[in-house]
């Protein structure tokens, strides 16, 4: 008997892609509606208060001081955070990927609890960390002479504690992803490259990175998009302030949805922000194709001449 | 068992049931109460149904980070409560929503709480346009607490009527060795400073019918200059709310004479000051700008309870409200958590003016202000936080932060505008 209608392969995958269809597209599509409209406190009473005005979100948005603080904020965390975090975890994982550090399982499993913990918990504690007058940081400092420092009160500083605690809330998850990448790394690579008389250096710079080159722009991409959103640090710590020194663009967006209720206004913030993420991925995924072809295939020609040797 | 014999089972239970309920029709009533009242409420509600046995009450507590928007999404999905408690700013809100019962015609009943009896400040932070919407529960505003002991150090025995008054006591106090190291402590973010000063000076936020800000007026620029010089003279240390890890460790240890807040502190210093602090601290009204003034003038805040417009059970909701607003309940009500009783009787029948710190609230609740009742104020408020932070800090000039300000309101009245406009085309 013959099947008649949708094939197996899409009966199978309907549950999920109705799931996703039901509470994913359509929420998106939505939200991309009403991007175009002014939909806020009134028009959840009434709707025939709801006013279409066209791209005026976007042109507020554009207009908005508030919104520019925000991007420049959030594009401090990133390009100042983002690399700290990825240097930050591959230092991590060579140090642990080395013979000569011992007890690396309790190292890793140290350096990933800060992962797993729940972010408000750990916000609390850097909080009390962070306190000008009795704070362990400031403390530690007065030691070296160094005087006290506000760090979520001063505007200029309270950006930089934010970034802190982050990199060392986040950092081991990248780590452990790149540990992976680092045990993937065939020995007998490591064991050519010293036959040909490559110091450590060399071995890093011609052998480690490039095999990694993957892992990499994993890592970074994810941490791209992750650190875009930055959000829960900044609601928990400082709510945006001082002066907005930490409102972040997902915070505004919060703000503006869920106290002010200008929910057309906020979904023009969420795309946005989307359009920001998805071209800073292409950007990325565009250098590393840029890259890639000068760097990897030297890998493998290697790892070729190695397999025709053995 | 047959299909027939089924549905006559169904049946007949259906009429069984409806026999029963004939006799005693129990109400059920929904109340949605936040964070520590939504508590303490629950004590006071066996009492209640008792004196009503055809009403039961399910109290709902909600805290209070939460409550704003549990309460929008339940009137989003036609969820909601016969009976909320609602936040003084969330009033108008829950009005333009269409969500809440005129009170006009229920006052009226003689079963009602004479409307005389309620500060005047406080019933009129529940009427929108004419109209009472809601209740009050218990009432909140601003005094200050001070330091007797460190004041009497520096030769002030008693506490200043007036802002020059204010203000001297603050230098003495300050160039005093042994006495305060600042004068008051007032987060450069929060808008109660330069809302309640701009209460005292008459200023109104808003115009023309709170469609336009009006903060450069003279009224509100007089009192943003009053604020802005205790930060440049120093009385006030140039601190953001969430700069201040221990407000309660700061007082103890004489980091400053004096400090704005509410009702709620009195229980808090009592618990969190240490002992030898405890005899030396007690709270005044307001200082006026004029010293003929006073008190001056402070915020009309607090919670109210509301009934829901489209609640079924409207005679059982106002049962509730008004029980809960009787003089002797509200009594109990501050016995439990504290929260200050709306009505001048329950001042009087419990003798609270005689109790000690709460003389100081008696005279202030006699001179409180409520701040526009428009559903975008919580906003407006946040903005004049913020550029008063923005001007403390010299970011802006305080000319260019108040331009600033009314043109940020101006844009966030932009939908109250047209909706006016369109409601007055209509017309």
């Amino acid at each position: 008997m013959r099947f008649h209608g949708p094939s197996a392969g899409v009966l199978f995958l309907a549950p999920a892609l109705s799931l996703i269809l039901v509470f994913f597209a359509l929420p998106v599509l939505a939200a991309f509606a009403l991007s175009f409209t002014d939909f806020d406190i009134y028009a959840i009473g009434d709707a025939g208060t709801l006013r279409f005005i066209g791209l005026g979100n976007y042109q507020r948005l554009l207009a908005d001081p508030l919104f520019w603080i925000s991007l420049k904020n959030t594009a401090f965390f990133v390009f100042i955070g983002g690399p700290l975090s990825v240097a930050l975890s591959l230092s991590a994982a060579l140090l642990l990927h080395s013979r000569l550090t011992r007890w690396p399982n309790v190292f890793r499993t140290v350096f990933f609890l800060p992962v797993v913990t729940t972010l408000v918990a750990v916000a609390v504690v850097w909080r009390y960390l962070y306190q000008p007058e009795q704070g362990l940081l400031n403390r530690a400092l007065s030691f070296f002479g160094v005087p006290p420092v506000d760090w979520l009160g001063d505007p200029a500083w309270a950006m930089p504690a934010i970034i802190l605690m982050a990199v060392w809330k986040n950092f081991g998850f990248n780590m452990v992803i790149f540990l992976a990448g680092l045990q993937a790394i065939p020995e007998r690579l490591y064991e050519s490259a010293r036959i040909d008389g490559a110091n450590a250096h060399q071995q890093f710079w011609r052998v480690t990175l490039p095999m990694l080159a993957p892992t990499f722009l994993l890592v970074t991409v994810m941490t791209l998009i992750g650190y875009f959103q930055l959000f829960a640090e900044p609601y928990v710590m400082t709510q945006g302030g001082p002066a907005n020194a930490t409102l972040s663009v997902v915070l505004l967006m919060y703000q503006e949805g869920f106290r002010w209720w200008n929910i057309g206004y906020a979904a023009s913030i969420a795309f946005v922000l989307f359009l920001i993420i998805l071209a800073g991925t292409l950007l990325q995924l565009a250098i590393s194709r840029g890259n890639g072809g000068a760097a990897r295939p030297s890998a493998r020609v290697s790892v070729r001449r190695e397999e025709a040797d053995a | 068992m047959s299909r027939i014999s089924r549905l006559l089972l169904v049946a007949s239970i259906v009429l069984l049931g409806g026999c029963r309920s004939e006799q005693t029709v129990v109400t059920e009533l929904h109340f949605w109460a936040m964070g520590r009242e939504g508590e303490m409420v629950q004590r006071l509600i066996p009492e209640f149904e008792a004196a009503h046995p055809d009403i039961r009450v399910r109290v709902q507590q909600i805290p209070w980070s939460a409550a704003h928007e549990k309460l929008l999404t339940a009137h989003v999905g036609e969820t909601m409560p016969d009976v909320f408690q609602v936040g003084n700013t969330w009033l108008a809100e829950f009005v333009a929503l269409d969500a809440v019962l005129r009170l006009d015609d229920w006052m009226s009943r003689p079963d009602a709480p004479p409307a005389g009896d309620f500060f005047a400040g406080i019933l009129e932070g529940n009427r929108i346009g004419a109209t009472l919407y809601g209740l009050p529960w218990y009432v909140d505003t601003r005094v200050l607490f001070y330091r007797k002991d460190l004041l009497a150090r520096a030769g002030i025995v008693t506490p200043p009527r007036s802002w020059p008054e204010f203000v001297s006591a603050m230098r003495r106090a300050i160039a005093t060795p042994e006495s305060c190291q600042n004068g008051l402590l007032l987060p450069i973010n929060e808008w109660q400073g330069p809302i309640v000063f701009g209460l005292q000076q008459g200023a109104t936020f808003l115009r023309d019918g709170d469609r336009y800000g009006d903060f450069e007026s003279p009224a509100f620029r007089r009192a943003f200059d009053f604020h802005g010089s205790l930060y440049a003279e120093n009385l006030a240390p140039a601190l953001g709310a969430t700069q201040v890890s221990n407000v309660y460790q700061a007082f103890a240890s004489g980091q400053f004479c004096f400090f704005l807040s509410g009702p709620w502190n009195i229980g808090e210093m009592g618990r969190r000051l240490p002992p030898a602090v405890q005899a030396h601290w007690d709270v005044m009204p307001l200082p006026a700008p004029e010293g003929s003034g006073w008190p001056g003038t402070s915020l009309a805040g607090g919670a109210s309870l509301a009934i829901h417009r489209d609640s079924p059970n409207k005679e059982a909701a106002w049962a509730l409200v008004s029980w809960l607003s009787r003089s002797d309940i509200s009594l109990r009500f501050f016995e439990l958590t504290g929260d200050l009783p709306p009505r001048i009787g329950a001042w009087e029948q419990g003798r609270l003016a005689e109790r000690p710190r709460m003389a100081a609230f008696r005279e202030q609740l006699e001179r409180v202000r409520p701040v526009p009742r428009i559903p975008e104020w919580e906003r407006i408020a946040y903005l004049v936080g913020r550029y008063t932070e923005l001007a403390v800090r010299g970011a802006l000039s305080r000319d260019a932060a108040l331009a600033a300000l009314d043109a940020d309101v101006d844009r966030v009245l932009e939908k109250r505008r047209w909706l006016l406009e369109r409601e007055a085309a209509t017309r």
